[in-house]
């Protein structure tokens, strides 16, 4: 991770998180998800999944949210915070993006 | 039917793949207490087993906090035995891998290590120091007793470090592979 201002990549893991708590879930909700949207190929483990959701609840991307009725499954949703983090990211990809295109089939974009 | 296996472990990738072996035959491990392992015959390959370390004790908030975020997640908590947790889950339900990403595998590993060099730290000095009063006293009064004292402290020395360098190994291996790759 640089030290300075400029922020690093997100991780795999981190980004299909914050990408599945745009809709309140819980742990196994988010795995499930995960695997469905990159058609199986992210396969959260759920030790990855637990470190990864208390980081981010630490640094505020995410809430967890109160359930009345179930309080034993406990949901999270993505917090503005959360939601600018991945707004920053899906810039940083899209120049991946482009720029890979651009070097590497000379395409003009 | 259950059955008892009695057998002791101190690499636990060894113990898990033991495990996984017997459950493969359709011998499903169900409780663990030092060295006894309980069996319980079913279904060949209806289970996977992972073992792992927490940070604390099962009866400790975060350890409970975290069991049960692993049930809810479909794996099952079968056995505790101090910090170490057997996690199984049914094989039809997938790919079972506690960790998955480079980050948390180290972080594991690093949590094993320090465990096992803090028992081997424990018996390097009581080793050598038995080792020298076993024989000191023993030439002067024929008695051995810490001569042999410092066997077992050596034998405890001896296996342990290898399994510490070999986790090393593969936590090297892992951050090199991070350089590259996530």
């Amino acid at each position: 991770m640089p030290e300075s201002t400029e922020r690093g990549a997100l991780t795999e893991a981190v980004y299909y998180i914050l990408l599945a708590l745009h809709t309140p879930m819980h742990g196994y909700g988010i795995m499930q998800f995960v695997k469905e949207i990159s058609k199986g190929r992210v396969n959260l483990g759920p030790g990855t999944l637990y470190g990864a959701i208390n980081t981010m609840l630490g640094k505020g991307w995410i809430k967890a949210l109160e359930n009345g009725l179930d309080s034993r499954k406990k949901e999270y949703e993505i917090t503005e915070l959360g939601r600018n983090v991945v707004e920053e990211e899906i810039q940083r990809l899209e120049e991946l993006i482009i720029n890979g295109k651009k070097a590497v089939r000379g395409e003009e974009i | 039917m259950k059955s008892v296996v009695r057998r002791l472990f101190v690499n636990f990738e060894k113990e898990e793949k033991w495990i996984n072996d017997m459950a493969a035959k359709g011998m499903n491990f169900i409780d663990y207490s030092f060295s006894r392992y309980l069996f319980e015959k079913g279904t060949p390959g209806e289970y996977v087993y992972r073992i792992e370390l927490l940070n604390n004790l099962p009866s400790h908030p975060e350890s409970k906090a975290y069991i049960e975020f692993m049930e809810e997640t479909g794996a099952e908590c079968v056995s505790t035995y101090w910090r170490w947790v057997y996690f199984r889950k049914k094989a039809a339900d997938g790919a079972f891998d506690i960790y998955s990403d480079y980050d948390s595998r180290i972080k594991h590993y690093k949590r094993v290590i320090s465990l096992v060099a803090a028992v081997m730290i424990l018996n390097i000095v009581p080793a050598i120091s038995n080792l020298y009063l076993g024989l000191f006293l023993g030439a002067k009064s024929g008695i051995y007793a810490n001569a042999f004292v410092s066997i077992a402290n050596w034998i405890v020395v001896v296996t342990f470090m290898p399994m510490i360098v070999s986790y090393v190994k593969k936590i090297r291996k892992m951050k090199k592979e991070k350089k590259l790759y996530e």
